[in-house]
């Protein structure tokens, strides 16, 4: 193996992190409220360019920045699900996605009118020195973001299978009204859910700052490969979307380095086909398939 | 689910003011008129396989991007005259469609999952036409100005608006005819109740691919008038998911499964984008702020659109 | 002789039995009743004969084919008709309209789908309601409305989900009288009923569920009496009770 393949595996690595953990986002807001959201990629934008105001701004360094990040898409997210997409929760599925359209173009194109289309990068201190292991080259600013990716799915996981707060979330995603029964404020909930949701993404966007250059439309570049990484882990499937993450960064590098980077995306929307058609459960079953 | 008279009268109404509205335009107005009825057409398209027969589509940029690119191609390099080229393009969209349809029917994949399908195969046909010489890669196709009729070419862009016009008229009364026969009954039967519909005898499968074929041909139909009106295409602009989305929109605005709804949504929708564009010049992104509010507005207050939502209060289902 | 015959039907989700064996007749021009506690796999039972879902194995045979590996569609086409446990309208259809799509299964055109649909309509008494939207009927109506549209379909052998749910008791008798109408009209009826009463005075032979095996069969009056059915449905300490008592 050349040590640029390798260089090359290193890399999808660290990118598919990132990608899992938009993808377990979206993989929670659709287990728990069976929301297929078209917002996502927007909602990564916004933590993106929550960070860079910040640390441009303000001069705080990217990663102090990440609290307000959260914070922020947290009440995006939370808002979002308790006063919109709550009003529509009987209506037919594809309303709620469309909703989450509308309200992907209305983030995308403030964004846009607020930071103008232009290309924006940061340059963090200590972060421009690439660490040199054996031959292989690694930015600081991606290992960093991978730790933080393990850190939060580890944290999101303990908070579902290991809280009380958590229990409820999953038993809101079970059976709304049973959950309702049982005392717990379901609409409060599910705000909380959305919110978490948003969370997980914006976390994603926020890493990605120092690596790369960023866009208002940079989001819809993500969009569609989330929704590929969760259905493949199983919508719905923390693990799985964190493995499908990396399976999914591997296949983009190692395609992208033996075939062009617009091949491997068209193995990577072919592989989604097959998934839906074929698995819809995803890889790794327990996935939910949503049935009207 | 239709009232008849509202429904003809409305559809009159539209028509009259089609009709007439290319008398007193001059350039720019036939230009929005090119737009609206684009959509109007594109929205009877996703209309019938989504409205009536309830299959939700995102990704009619596959088709309206194969009928672009098959009249096209075999223009520019057979010579053959986009006339034709259109009906075969008609065909291979159709093509498309019930290969997508099967795929995803015949595994049951429905709703949402659905939607992504559609999407994703929009999206492969988009990096495929963008990455493949001998489909003219991502340099698009230029189509040679000849100004001949038989090249489906018109120096007036009047003659274009007719032709555009008809094309509408047509994919309205193809609608028409199928709502009111066997086809279009089951087919609401099959979006209502699919379980209900195969036990009664409705053959499912063959119903939502007739449907597909039938909404992708138009597509494909629209897909060819846009090369031959605009004289270029290019994959990110004719596979563009916006495609998908300006399929829908008029649908939800005006009402899906309604023969009216996409003609009036593309009505109001594409005038309100050109008046935003010309208040808001200097803001770039303005015009689609107030595209998503639309969408976000209509999806929670009026769901059923403006037509569906008319017809519903004169029936006095409220 | 028998219209339908049902050989070892096995279904099973998620590896629970949800049928288990089960082998029935359904004598032609008669009226067969299928009945079993909560959950003891008779819709399912029901779903393997209309072909909703295929049988994990078993035979099904009807008029003399087998036809466990057909469609539901190709059923319905052979005479299989069926009504659905919780009613299912085409609710934005017009109630003729909704009976048409049934109407069209066996009609060369459509003037003879309406002819059908119509005709349906009146055997169900449900005419005058004809232009009304699906979803306005109420719950008897919506009953009536599943019935006409599986007799538009022109079927020899009718399933019935337990069509009495939720009627009152003046919609049920009824729904009983319209039932022996569609015996005598010569349709062979299979039907699934947790009304008691109801089931004795309609069947001319019940099979009885349990679990998913069929446990007893015979004559209504026979049938309730037989222990294994008292304890099926009450339970061991019940059956003991009601023995005793």
């Amino acid at each position: 193996m050349s040590i640029q393949f390798v260089q090359t595996l290193v890399d999808g690595i660290m990118m598919g992190g990132v990608y899992a953990l938009a993808a377990l986002g979206l993989s929670l807001i659709f287990g728990v409220l069976k929301i297929t959201n078209f917002a996502h990629g927007a909602m990564m934008t916004i933590g993106m360019y929550s960070v860079y105001v910040i640390s441009t701004y303000y001069g705080v360094n990217p990663y102090l920045a990440l609290p307000v990040s959260i914070l922020m898409l947290f009440l995006i997210g939370y808002l979002v699900q308790r006063f919109l997409i709550q009003r529509i929760e009987h209506a037919p599925a594809h309303n709620q996605l469309l909703l989450t359209l509308g309200l992907a173009y209305i983030f995308e194109n403030l964004l846009l009118i607020i930071f103008t289309p232009n290309y924006k990068s940061l340059q963090v201190e200590g972060m421009e020195k690439a660490i040199k292991i054996g031959g292989l080259t690694i930015a600081p600013a991606k290992i960093i973001a991978f730790g933080v990716v393990i850190v939060v799915t580890v944290l999101v996981y303990l908070f579902l299978y290991k809280s009380s707060l958590g229990l409820k979330v999953r038993a809101a995603a079970q059976n709304d009204d049973g959950a309702l029964l049982m005392g717990i404020r379901v609409k409060e909930i599910r705000g909380i859910a959305f919110g978490i949701g948003a969370v997980c993404t914006g976390i994603a966007g926020s890493l990605l700052v120092p690596v790369m250059s960023i866009y208002p439309t940079l989001g819809e570049v993500f969009q569609l490969k989330c929704f590929v990484i969760a259905v493949l882990g199983g919508m719905g499937n923390l693990w799985g979307a964190l493995i499908s993450g990396i399976i999914i960064g591997l296949v983009e590098s190692v395609s992208g380095y033996a075939l062009g980077g617009s091949w491997s995306e068209l193995l990577i929307y072919a592989v989604f086909i097959l998934i839906l058609v074929f698995k819809p459960t995803g890889l790794f079953g327990r996935g939910n398939r949503r049935d009207k | 689910m239709i009232n008849n008279k509202i429904e003809k009268y409305s559809i009159i109404v539209l028509l009259a003011m089609a009709v007439i509205y290319p008398v007193f335009s001059n350039s720019y107005m036939i230009s929005v008129g090119v737009s609206i009825l684009t959509i109007a057409l594109l929205g009877q398209s996703w209309n019938l396989m989504s409205g009536y027969a309830g299959q939700f589509s995102f990704g009619h940029a596959a088709f309206f991007g194969v009928g672009a690119y098959t009249s096209s191609i075999l223009y520019v390099d057979f010579g053959i005259s986009p006339w034709i080229g259109m009906l075969i393009g008609m065909a291979m969209a159709a093509a498309v469609g019930v290969v997508i349809g099967f795929l995803s029917f015949r595994y049951r994949i429905k709703g949402d999952f659905f939607a992504l399908v559609t999407l994703a195969f929009a999206e492969i046909l988009r990096v495929l036409f963008n990455n493949t010489k001998a489909l003219k890669g991502a340099g698009g196709i230029l189509i040679p100005y000849k100004n001949d009729w038989s090249e489906f070419q018109f120096e007036n862009d009047k003659i274009f608006y007719i032709i555009l016009l008809l094309m509408v008229i047509l994919a309205t009364f193809v609608l028409a005819v199928i709502s009111k026969r066997k086809l279009g009954i089951c087919l609401i039967a099959i979006k209502e109740s699919q379980s209900a519909a195969r036990s009664l005898g409705v053959p499912v499968l063959k119903y939502k691919l007739i449907a597909m074929a039938i909404s992708a041909a138009m597509a494909g139909m629209a897909g060819t008038f846009y090369a031959q009106y605009y004289g270029f295409i290019d994959p990110t602009v004719v596979f563009a998911a916006s495609i998908s989305v300006e399929a829908i929109v008029p649908c939800i605005i005006g009402g899906a499964g309604t023969l009216c709804g996409p003609l009036l949504g593309a009505v109001i929708i594409v005038p309100l984008q050109e008046l935003s564009n010309s208040l808001f010049d200097g803001i770039n992104g303005l015009n689609m702020i107030i595209y998503g509010l639309l969408i976000v507005v209509f999806i929670i207050f009026c769901p059923d659109g403006i037509y569906g939502t008319i017809v519903k209060r004169v029936k006095g289902e409220k | 002789m028998d219209i339908l015959t049902a050989k070892d039907v096995c279904k099973s989700f998620n590896g629970n039995m949800a049928v288990d064996h089960a082998s029935l007749n359904v004598e032609k021009g008669k009226i067969t009743g299928l009945i079993g506690a909560n959950g003891a796999g008779k819709t399912t039972l029901f779903n393997c004969l209309s072909g909703y879902y295929p049988a994990a194995s078993g035979k099904i045979i009807f008029d003399g084919r087998e036809i466990q590996g057909m469609s539901a569609q190709k059923r319905c086409k052979l005479g299989i008709a069926r009504t659905f446990q919780i009613a299912k309208p085409f609710g934005c259809l017009s109630v003729i309209d909704n009976v048409a799509v049934g109407g069209y299964n066996k009609a060369k055109d459509k003037a003879e789908a309406y002819k059908n649909a119509r005709e349906s309509l009146e055997f169900v008494h449900l005419d005058h309601k004809a232009e009304e939207l699906a979803f306005r009927l109420n719950t008897g109506e919506q009953r009536q409305l599943e019935l006409a549209r599986a007799l538009s379909t022109k079927p020899t052998l009718l399933l019935l989900d337990e069509v009495m749910a939720g009627l009152t008791p003046t919609e049920s008798e009824e729904m009983i009288k319209l039932i022996f109408k569609v015996r005598d009209s010569g349709i062979t009826v299979l039907l699934i009923e947790h009304i008691m009463p109801a089931v004795m005075k309609l069947s001319d032979k019940i099979y009885v569920l349990d679990r998913g095996k069929i446990i007893c069969e015979g004559e209504p009056k026979t049938v309730v009496n037989d222990p294994r059915v008292i304890e099926s449905y009450l339970g061991k300490a019940g059956a003991a009770y009601a023995k005793n008592n």
